[in-house]
């Protein structure tokens, strides 16, 4: 005969021990028991899951059908077709505000990737005041692009900012009015942007050359490689996962990149610093086009899934092939 | 480069060059937080006077005082929408990371991978319709409206940082404490709990900046009455109205990038920490 | 203390089959070591007999009551790990006692429990540590007080020892062989150390491929192996396996021809092996059964002494392994170290073919035959 054994089944059911009906009570109960242990954990992923499908696939549907209407003040359901994206694309400001996310994305990635580089190898270089280096090149980091930009602005105010210190300093001819200049304030974009960031590319790279094997670099030693070619053909190339995510995130702060012109230029002189995200606050929130803010932001959409699906997916393989 | 070495042996020259840059770039990176400084010190008078690094010859603490009487406000909302919403974006990921690397059912793999599209999505894409419901909701303006979307969109991130964690951890404590008889929030509490100090620093660090730092968010759903401290501190650098007084602006900028900086400066090991993990694990 | 039985356990995902029903069952108080190579399903077989993980089809019984559908808290069971697990946050103290403060065991019985196992497993002194601040040894001594402090009817083990050094391995393995004679405690243990699983076992599975390879005592395991796989699997070094070819007749008895770069011979044997006359088996030999010749035993029916070229000698310190090569195959001979000849020529070797075993060349399976009649 099976000793009856007490069972403590869970904190919702105890039951009474030596009762005579224990032993089916327990069977039945014991897989309802069971039920909610193997429940409990979905029950508590589950207002994430359900988040996550309202507030972020249901709103990019959302959003998306509102693309697809006339809507303007108020949003309307009524299907329209295409109409809201050849008014975008037929917009001269929309194509502005494309070219100049062209130019910054690019300009932005590529002097932070390059200045990034550049200051994790020297600082990799066994420096003594590497801790505190190291904290001064990523405090920007820390700063809102609100901040970024207010700081920015002022230092390059012509007439106040670095023209009158390069004037008092004596370089009289010295002229820097690239913030009020239509064709040139863009770049002042990039110069904020960089600065903000490159910090932080500094410290993936210099965790990467941190993470890099000391043997390959000794056996390409006793190979007899020089430090030149160490770094060109050994420490670069393996870094390739770095420039990869690197770049990715880069790219991912310019297409969302909002604060930073609102803050520096206002989206000036004129429209000439617009970029996607503000071209879609002006349209959205303050001209009430609601329908064409909305294409707006499903073609920024499409612009960063296109960029970082690819990269989720080979993440995502690697992770569980490696 | 090719003067210098990677063991400590280094000529002059190649000190210099090593040297050099990195105090160069020291320079480049720290000017905009020296030149904030001495503006937000000096009056309006010796700013149009003397040149951005001009050392004060009256340094005045005026500027500092209109700024925190103008900006207090704001800065106090800011922590109202700031510490619920790490909190608890910061325990729902806790959970949500316990759950997909230490419960794992089928799908919680597919559900991860969703979620995660969360941290890349441009926020513009979900604007409109999130208005919209904070409006049906009664939230619109309103701090607990933002302490919402912050929560919402924060749990990606939160996530990833605590099941990056949980995953390193052996799935043989969990199993261990089954056995034991301890069931699924036991364990939570008395085993995984205890061991999450490491993480729940840099998730709260990495929260805490992001949300404190928003401006999308603030500036499209708040009301003068919830605004945080970096849409008040764009209002008032770009009102046209007044004559622009560049050394309270900067002051105001500072007040702004205070706390973030505090912490960066306090536990910027951690911080890093976060950046790297939040970013290159994704 | 409680008897085990694994009926017909079978577990998949989707198309692959981890395990393809097993079937095994030990009385209460026996040591069960599941052995094989990694891979083979074993520890997913501890996993469900510790209800960590469920099983596709099958019933696990411990004691005559189904556990199925019990969650590991409620099977009454304690495990060990291969990477011990102690809870990183809590004291050897609270580690060992998690278990019984979670059921609620009053205070005073807790401590008695304490204070019994830190004296059975010498760990008083390491109480109020933590695993952070233990040796491996410490560390594995602590886990198998957790599993001892609550008195279970089934101890698991998931390969306890290897994460420990050999030496420490070695005396690990005597104290829990002494510790399972003292407490005649049911034990299911894992390895895919086919040496720990011969020590400890009352009760050998050798698993392979999701399949229970051979079920039997440790004697039986290694000198009757069901297949080529277990007499492989089992023994180190392994078995000589060397094909050849069955020559003889019912009347001479028969034998299996084995040549090499200076000649050949035959290996009679005892056995009717007149199925396979002509034709290619494998025979199955282990390396202490081929030795130098001891001329007293030459006499003894199936031992026989063979020229055979050396090509290496490896002194292991008591013996020395002799590498020779018999139908193009490596062949490890385990001879007295002043025996051992020199690489380039030949020995005499003596095989004692009295346990030699043969396998089908293709299925691996063990060829079974009557003693013969003749001679």
């Amino acid at each position: 005969m099976p000793k009856s054994e007490p069972l403590k089944i869970d904190a919702v059911l105890d039951l009474p021990e030596g009762s005579a009906t224990q032993a089916p009570t327990t069977a039945v109960n014991r897989g309802w028991g069971g039920t909610l242990e193997a429940w409990l954990p979905k029950l508590v992923v589950a207002p994430s899951f359900i988040a996550s499908l309202v507030f972020v696939y249901g709103f990019i549907l959302w959003t998306a059908w509102l693309s697809f209407t006339k809507s303007k003040m108020l949003p309307r359901y009524e299907w329209a077709g295409f109409i809201q994206y050849q008014k975008l694309w037929a917009n001269e400001r929309w194509w502005i505000a494309c070219k100049n996310l062209l130019t910054f994305g690019s300009l932005f990635i590529l002097i932070c990737l390059v200045l990034g580089v550049l200051i994790a190898i020297l600082l990799d270089q066994r420096i003594r005041i590497e801790g505190a280096l190291r904290t001064i090149y990523l405090y920007p980091m820390a700063l809102s692009f609100i901040v970024t930009g207010t700081a920015w602005r002022w230092m390059l105010t012509p007439g106040l900012g670095l023209e009158k210190l390069m004037h008092s300093w004596g370089w009289t001819s010295f002229e820097f009015a690239w913030l009020v200049d239509p064709k040139m304030a863009i770049y002042t974009i990039v110069i904020a942007g960089a600065w903000q960031s490159t910090g932080f590319v500094m410290a993936l790279f210099l965790a990467g050359l941190r993470g890099i094997d000391d043997a390959i670099i000794k056996a390409a030693r006793v190979d007899g490689a020089g430090t030149w070619r160490i770094y060109t053909r050994i420490i670069i190339p393996s870094l390739r996962p770095v420039f990869f995510s690197a770049f990715m995130i880069l790219g991912h702060i310019a297409v969302k990149s909002f604060d930073l012109v609102m803050a520096l230029t206002g989206g000036g002189p004129g429209i000439s610093t617009d970029l996607p995200a503000t071209y879609m606050y002006t349209y959205a929130f303050a001209r009430s086009q609601i329908g064409l803010g909305s294409a707006s932001a499903v073609v920024m959409l499409g612009g960063v899934l296109g960029i970082v699906l690819p990269y989720l997916y080979s993440e995502l393989r690697s992770k569980n092939h490696g | 480069m090719a003067e210098t070495t990677l063991d400590g042996k280094r000529s002059p020259l190649a000190r210099a060059l090593v040297y050099g840059p990195l105090i160069l770039f020291a320079a480049y990176f720290l000017l905009p937080l020296v030149v904030m400084l001495l503006t937000s010190i000096k009056s309006m008078a010796e700013i149009n006077s003397g040149n951005l690094l001009s050392l004060p010859t009256a340094p005045t603490l005026e500027p500092w005082r209109k700024a925190w009487s103008e900006m207090s406000g704001y800065f106090l909302n800011s922590f109202i929408i700031v510490v619920p919403a790490v909190a608890i974006s910061t325990a729902i990921g806790a959970f949500n990371g316990f759950v997909l690397t230490k419960w794992r059912f089928r799908g919680s793999e597919l559900l991860f991978g969703m979620l995660l599209v969360g941290c890349f999505i441009p926020f513009q894409v979900i604007l409109l319709p999130m208005a919209r419901l904070l409006g049906q909701l009664g939230l619109a303006g309103t701090s607990g409206g933002l302490i919402f979307v912050h929560v919402v969109y924060g749990l990606a991130f939160t996530t990833l940082f605590f099941r990056n964690f949980y995953v390193a951890l052996p799935d043989e404590l969990v199993k261990a404490a089954r056995i034991d008889g301890a069931g699924f929030f036991t364990i939570f509490w008395r085993i995984i709990l205890p061991l999450s100090g490491p993480i729940i620093v840099v998730c709260v660090i990495w929260q805490f900046t992001q949300i404190w730092n928003d401006f999308l968010f603030g500036v499209v759903y708040s009301s003068s009455e919830s605004r945080p401290i970096t849409v008040a501190l764009n209002n008032v650098v770009n009102t046209t109205t007044t004559a622009k007084e560049y050394n309270v602006n900067m002051a105001a900028a500072l007040l702004a990038a205070a706390p973030t900086l505090v912490v960066y400066v306090l536990a910027g090991k951690h911080f890093v920490a976060g950046l790297t993990a939040g970013a290159v694990k994704g | 203390m409680s008897s085990l039985s694994i009926r017909n356990i079978k577990k998949s995902f989707g198309n692959t089959h981890i395990l393809k029903g097993i079937n095994l069952s030990i009385e209460a108080g026996q040591f069960l070591t599941l052995v094989g190579p990694s891979g083979c399903g074993k520890s997913t077989l501890l996993n469900i007999i510790a209800g960590l993980e469920s099983p596709t089809s099958g019933e696990i019984l411990i004691g005559d009551r189904n556990v199925n559908k019990l969650s590991p808290k409620d099977r009454d069971i304690a495990m060990v790990f291969q990477s011990y697990a102690l809870y990183p946050n809590m004291n050897v103290r609270k580690n060992i006692l998690f278990g019984l403060e979670i059921r609620k065991v009053p205070k005073a019985e807790q401590e008695e429990a304490v204070q019994r196992i830190a004296r059975m497993l010498q760990i008083e002194a390491l109480l109020d540590r933590k695993p952070a601040q233990l040796s491996g040894g410490q560390r594995q001594r602590v886990a198998m007080g957790r599993a001892l402090a609550r008195d279970p009817k089934l101890f698991l083990f998931d390969e306890p020892l290897s994460n420990l050094d050999a030496k420490l391995r070695v005396s690990m393995r005597a104290e829990i062989k002494q510790l399972h004679q003292r407490l005649k405690t049911t034990i299911v243990y894992v390895t895919h150390d086919q040496i720990e699983a011969m020590t400890l076992g009352d009760r050998i599975a050798v698993l392979n491929g999701g399949e229970v390879q051979q079920f039997g005592s440790p004697d039986e395991i290694y000198n009757d192996p069901a297949n080529r796989f277990v007499a492989d699997f089992i023994g180190s070094p392994p078995m000589n396996f060397i094909p050849c070819e069955v020559v003889g007749s019912p009347s001479q008895g028969f034998g299996v021809k084995m040549n090499h770069e200076f000649g050949d011979f035959v290996l009679e044997t005892g056995g009717d092996l007149k199925p396979w006359l002509g034709k290619h088996v494998v025979l199955g030999i282990r390396p202490e059964q081929i030795t130098h010749v001891v001329s007293s035993r030459l006499q003894e029916r199936g031992v026989s002494g063979h020229a055979c070229p050396v090509h290496l000698c490896e002194p292991t310190g008591p013996d020395t392994l002799v590498t020779t090569s018999l139908n193009q195959t490596k062949v490890l001979a385990r001879v007295r170290p002043d025996s051992a000849g020199t690489p380039g020529q030949t020995m005499d070797m003596m095989f004692d073919m009295t346990k030699a075993v043969f396998f089908d060349p293709d299925s691996g399976e063990r060829l079974r035959f009557h003693l013969s009649q003749a001679a």
